[in-house]
C-alpha cells in the first residue's frame, strides 16, 4: 500500500506538468510557410510556437472572417481550467498522502482517477466547441467566403486529433508534453489504484488468515 | 566487307584507347560528361547552397549576393548607388549614408569586398567593400545584408588597394590608387613628380560594434597603388601593397608607366606604425571628410563632417616601410595562408613572382638594400625572391590558395585559370576561361582557412556566350570544381555590374543569424507608429508629417485632406508586419524620389511636393496578399490659399 500511495502522489502531481508545458498544439503548414505556423494551448492562454505565430494566425485568418484569437481574459476555461488541475493535482496528492498513512484504502484512487477522466472529457468536448465556433462563426463581412461543394459555407475548424486539409493550409492537431505528463500520470494514479487494492486484499487476506488461527 | 572489318575494329580500338585514358586519368578530367558538370552545381529546389559569395557590383556600387554552387543571385545590397527597389539613397533614412565632402554621391565603383576574419579565419560578421571613385570604405553587417556605414577617405583619389582586413580586423586599409596633391591645392600637374602623394589609410574596426575610425594615414611617395593584402600568421602585422607608376608620369601613362623593368611592392609594418601613432607620432592634418552610420534601432542614418587625420611620414618611423622590386606593374599582391608568401603578379610580365617573407625579414636584418626610393629602403630583388612560376601565360592578375598547398592564378591576357603548387613553383594544370578574366575567389581564399572547394573566375570585359542582349550585356563568372588534381568548368553564370572581385564564405556560417524581420517594440524611429491608433498627420508650417502604417493589405490611414500646394509631406510607413518576408511598399503619383520598401518592423521616409491641386493616389508597391490590389488610398491637394483643415481617415472614421 505504500508504494501505491506513492505512484498515486507522483501520479497526480505529473499534472502540474500543465502549468510550464503545453496542453496542445495546432500547426498550420503549407508550402509557402516552410516554416509552419503554430498554436500552443497551454491551460492559461494561447501562446505562438514561434514568437508572432498568433498576429500572422490572425492576419491571415481575417480574409476569411476568423475571430482573432482569444487572449486569456476573452475565455472563461483559461482562469477555471488551471484552478481545475492545480485542485486536481492537490486532492490526488492528498489522497496519496492519507493512503500512505493507511487513513484511506485505494478505491479513493480509481474514484479521483475517475473523476479526473470526466474532467478530462468535458474539457474535450468544450475544447472541440470552442473550435467549431472558431472555424465556422465566421464575420459575415469576409473578404472572402468560400462554400464547400454542396454550396454550405466551409468550416474552418482544426482538427480534434491528426490532421485535416484546409484549403491549401495542412493542419496538424496533436497533444504536447502536458498533457502526456497528465496522461502518465494518470495511468499511474489508476495503476496505483490497482496494486493498492492487490496489497490491500493481500494484508485482508492474511489478516483473516491470523485471526482464523487464533 | 574485310576493309569494313578493319575500319570498325580501328575505331573499337581507338575507342577503347580513349576511354582507358579517361579512366585512368579519374573523373576529373575535361573529358568528363556534361552531365557530371550539371551534378555538381544543381541544388534542388528547397535545397540551399554551400556557400555565400559576395560579389562586386564594379560600376553599379552595389554588391551582390550569390550562391555557390549554383550560380543562383539572392540578393543586391545597395552600397554606394541609390537603388530604386528599395529606395536606399532615396528615403529620408538613407540618403545620409551616401554624405561625402562633395556632397550627396549617389553612385560609386565598388571593387574589393573582404569579410571580417578572427585569427585569420573568416568570421562572418561583416563585409567590407571599397568606393573607388568617391573614396570610401563600406561596412555591411552579415545578419541584415545591409550597409551599416560608409567612412569616407580624405587625401585619397581612387580607393583601389581597399578594402582588404587585417587578421583580426584590427584595420580595413584602404591605399590610393592614384596619387594626388596632399593637402590638395591648385598646382601644375606637370609638376606631379616628386610633389603628389600615396595616402595608405589604416581605419580602425571596433571588434564589439565594427565601428570605423580613420587612425592614421601613411603618406607614401606619389606611386600608384593598385592591390594590397595583408600578412597573417608570421607575417600578421605587415600589409604589402603591388606599385605602379614608380616612374611618377603624368600623361599617357599606358607608355610612360610602363618603362621600369620593376615596380614594387610596398611593405608596411602597420603594427610599428600603429605603435609609433599611440605615442603621439605623426602629423594632425586638417581635412574634411564624412563618416555615416546607419542604425537598426532608428532605421535612420546620420552623416558626421570629420576635420582631422593623422598624417604619417614613412621615413620617421625607423624599419617600418620597405620595397620589393617585382616586375612589371604588378596588379595582385597576394599572401598565402601561411603568411610566408608574397605573390606579385605583373600584369605586363608572363611570370609570377613570389617573394619570401623570412627572406625578406633577413634582408632587412642585413641592412641589405639597393638603393632607396624617397628615404624609403629598397631592397634587393635576389634576397628577397623565393622563387619564380614560370607559368606561359600571359598578364598574371590575382592568385588564391586552396588548403592544400596550391595557388590558382587568373591570366587576363591568355584568359586562363592556372594551377600551381607552392615551394616546388611548378604548373600542375590550366583551364581556359572563356571571358578574359581578372580576379577569382575561393570562399576564404585570402584567409589562413581556405575552403578550396570551387574557384570562381570573374570575367573583365563584356563578352559571354549567352542568348544575345544588345551591345550592352551583362558579365559574367565561371565556376570550377577545384576539390580533384584537375580543375574542372562547371557552370558559367551571369553576374551584375563588374564583377570585379568577390568573397566567399560556407553558408553555415551566416544563415543561422541572418535576420528576418526587424521587431517592432524594438524600432526607434523618431516619426514610427508601432499601433495603428497612433496614426495621424500633423502640420508644422508648410511642413506636413504623415505618420502611417501598413499592415496587410491597407494604410492607416488611407484618406488624407488638407494638403496645399506647396507644401512639403513627409510620409513616415511604418510597417507593421511581424511575418518573414512580407514587405509593403510606399508610391505616390508624383513624387520625384522613388517608391519606398518597408521591411517588417521598419520605418522609413519619402518626401512628396504636391505640386497640382487635385486627389492624387498612393499605393502599395510590394504584393502583399491577395487584397494587395486594393491597398490604395488618396491624398486631396487643396490650392495653396485654401482654408481645409487636416483631417484624415481610414474606414470613414
Ligand atoms: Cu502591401
Amino acid at each position: 500500500m505504500k508504494k501505491a500511495s506513492v505512484l498515486m502522489m507522483i501520479g497526480s502531481a505529473l499534472l502540474l506538468g500543465l502549468f510550464v508545458f503545453p496542453l496542445w498544439n495546432i500547426e498550420l503548414g503549407a508550402p509557402q510557410y516552410p516554416e509552419p505556423l503554430g498554436l500552443n494551448i497551454h491551460i492559461d492562454g494561447l501562446q505562438g510556437q514561434s514568437e508572432f505565430d498568433i498576429q500572422n494566425i490572425d492576419g491571415l485568418n481575417h480574409y476569411i472572417g476568423m475571430k482573432t484569437l482569444p487572449k486569456p481574459e476573452d475565455m472563461w476555461e483559461f482562469t477555471v481550467f488551471p484552478i481545475v488541475i492545480g485542485g486536481m493535482a492537490a486532492i490526488g496528492i492528498l489522497i496519496g498522502l492519507l493512503g500512505f498513512v493507511d487513513k484511506l484504502g485505494p478505491s479513493w484512487f480509481f474514484g479521483w482517477f475517475v473523476v479526473m477522466t470526466i474532467l478530462g472529457i468535458l474539457g474535450m468536448y468544450d475544447f472541440n466547441a470552442w473550435m467549431v465556433d472558431y472555424g465556422t462563426n465566421l464575420d459575415p463581412n469576409a473578404i472572402m467566403k468560400l462554400q464547400n461543394p454542396d454550396g454550405t459555407p466551409m468550416s474552418y475548424k482544426p482538427p480534434l486529433l491528426g490532421h485535416k486539409k484546409m484549403l491549401n493550409f495542412d493542419a496538424y492537431s496533436y497533444p504536447r508534453l502536458g498533457a502526456y505528463l497528465m496522461f502518465i500520470g494518470m495511468c499511474l494514479t489508476l495503476f496505483a489504484g490497482y496494486i493498492g487494492g492487490k496489497t490491500s486484499t493481500k494484508t485482508t487476506k492474511s489478516l483473516t488468515k491470523k485471526m482464523a488461527t487464533t | 566487307m574485310k576493309k569494313i572489318y578493319y575500319v570498325i575494329g580501328g575505331l573499337l580500338g581507338a575507342t577503347l584507347l580513349y576511354m582507358g585514358c579517361n579512366q585512368a586519368a579519374g573523373p576529373n578530367t575535361s573529358g568528363a560528361l556534361a552531365s557530371s558538370a550539371a551534378e555538381k552545381v544543381y541544388v534542388a529546389p528547397g535545397e540551399q547552397d554551400e556557400f555565400y559569395a559576395f560579389l562586386s557590383g564594379g560600376y553599379s556600387g552595389n554588391l551582390t549576393v550569390y550562391g555557390l554552387p549554383s550560380g543562383r543571385m539572392f540578393k543586391e545590397i545597395p552600397v554606394f548607388s541609390q537603388f530604386p527597389t528599395s529606395g536606399y539613397g532615396y528615403s529620408e533614412e538613407t540618403k545620409p549614408m551616401l554624405n561625402t565632402s562633395f556632397g550627396f554621391v549617389p553612385w560609386d565603383d565598388l571593387h574589393h569586398p573582404d569579410i571580417s576574419q578572427t585569427n585569420g579565419e573568416l568570421d562572418g560578421r561583416w563585409v567590407f567593400v571599397n568606393g573607388n571613385n568617391t573614396p570610401r570604405i563600406a561596412r555591411i553587417s552579415l545578419e541584415t545584408f545591409e550597409t551599416e556605414e560608409i567612412i569616407e577617405i580624405p587625401n585619397s583619389g581612387g580607393n583601389h588597394s581597399s578594402a582588404f582586413i587585417t587578421e583580426n580586423t584590427e584595420y580595413v586599409i584602404a591605399g590610393t590608387r592614384f596619387a594626388v596633391p596632399v593637402p590638395q591645392r591648385d598646382m601644375p600637374i606637370n609638376e606631379y613628380k616628386g610633389n603628389f602623394k600615396g595616402a595608405l589609410s589604416f581605419i580602425s574596426v571596433d571588434p564589439e560594434t565594427g565601428r570605423l575610425d580613420l587612425k592614421f594615414q601613411v603618406l607614401m611617395p606619389g606611386f600608384n597603388y593598385d592591390l594590397s593584402h595583408p600578412g597573417r600568421g608570421k607575417s600578421h602585422g605587415w600589409h604589402f601593397f603591388s606599385t605602379y607608376n614608380t616612374e611618377e608620369a603624368n600623361t599617357l601613362m599606358e607608355v610612360n608607366s610602363s618603362q621600369n623593368d620593376k615596380d614594387f611592392i610596398a611593405a608596411i609594418n602597420w603594427k610599428k606604425i600603429e605603435e609609433y601613432v599611440n605615442n603621439g607620432g605623426g602629423e594632425k592634418m586638417a581635412t574634411n571628410y564624412a563618416h555615416n552610420i546607419y542604425s537598426h534601432e532608428t532605421h535612420t542614418g546620420t552623416s558626421t563632417m570629420k576635420k582631422e587625420v593623422v598624417t604619417v611620414d614613412p621615413t620617421k618611423v625607423p624599419d617600418a616601410v620597405f620595397f620589393l622590386p617585382t616586375p612589371k606593374s604588378p596588379h595582385g599582391c597576394d599572401v598565402d595562408p601561411s603568411g610566408e608568401y608574397i605573390i606579385g603578379s605583373g600584369k605586363l610580365s608572363a611570370d609570377l613572382t613570389v617573394h619570401s617573407f623570412t627572406k625578406m625579414l633577413a634582408a632587412i636584418e642585413g641592412k641589405k638594400f639597393d638603393g632607396e626610393a624617397y628615404g624609403i629602403p629598397i631592397l634587393s630583388f635576389d634576397d628577397v625572391m623565393a622563387g619564380i612560376v614560370k607559368s606561359g601565360g600571359l598578364g598574371p592578375l590575382h592568385t588564391e590558395f586552396d588548403a592544400r598547398g596550391n595557388a590558382y592564378t587568373t591570366f587576363f591576357i591568355s584568359s586562363e585559370v592556372v594551377k600551381w603548387r607552392l615551394e616546388t613553383w611548378d604548373v600542375v594544370d590550366r583551364k581556359p576561361t572563356f571571358y578574359s578574366v581578372g580576379h577569382l575567389m575561393i570562399p576564404g581564399g585570402n584567409s589562413r582557412k581556405p575552403f578550396g572547394k570551387y574557384v570562381v573566375a570573374m570575367n573583365k570585359i563584356t563578352k559571354d556566350r549567352y542568348l544575345p542582349t544588345g551591345p550592352e550585356m551583362e558579365h559574367s563568372a565561371q565556376i570550377y570544381d577545384i576539390s580533384g588534381e584537375k580543375m574542372e568548368l562547371i557552370y558559367d553564370f551571369p553576374t551584375h555590374g563588374e564583377p570585379h572581385y568577390a568573397a566567399g564564405c560556407p553558408a553555415e556560417l551566416l544563415a543561422s543569424k541572418s535576420k528576418k524581420i526587424y521587431r517592432l517594440d524594438e524600432n526607434k524611429h523618431p516619426y514610427a507608429v508601432t499601433n495603428p491608433s497612433e496614426a495621424r498627420v500633423e502640420r508644422n508650417g508648410n511642413e506636413v508629417h504623415v505618420y502611417m502604417s501598413t499592415i496587410r493589405s491597407h494604410f492607416t490611414p488611407d484618406n488624407i485632406e488638407g494638403i496645399k500646394v506647396g507644401d512639403k509631406v513627409y510620409f513616415h510607413i511604418t510597417n507593421h508586419e511581424q511575418d518573414f518576408d512580407v514587405p509593403h511598399g510606399f508610391s505616390i503619383i508624383g513624387q520625384n524620389t522613388s517608391e519606398l520598401l518597408i521591411m517588417p518592423g521598419q520605418t522609413k521616409t519619402s518626401v512628396w511636393e504636391p505640386k497640382q491641386v487635385g486627389v492624387w493616389p498612393f499605393y502599395c508597391t510590394d504584393f502583399c496578399s491577395a487584397l494587395h490590389q486594393e491597398m490604395q488610398g488618396y491624398v486631396r491637394v487643396s490650392p495653396a490659399n485654401s482654408n481645409i483643415d487636416l483631417s484624415w481617415s481610414l474606414g470613414g472614421e
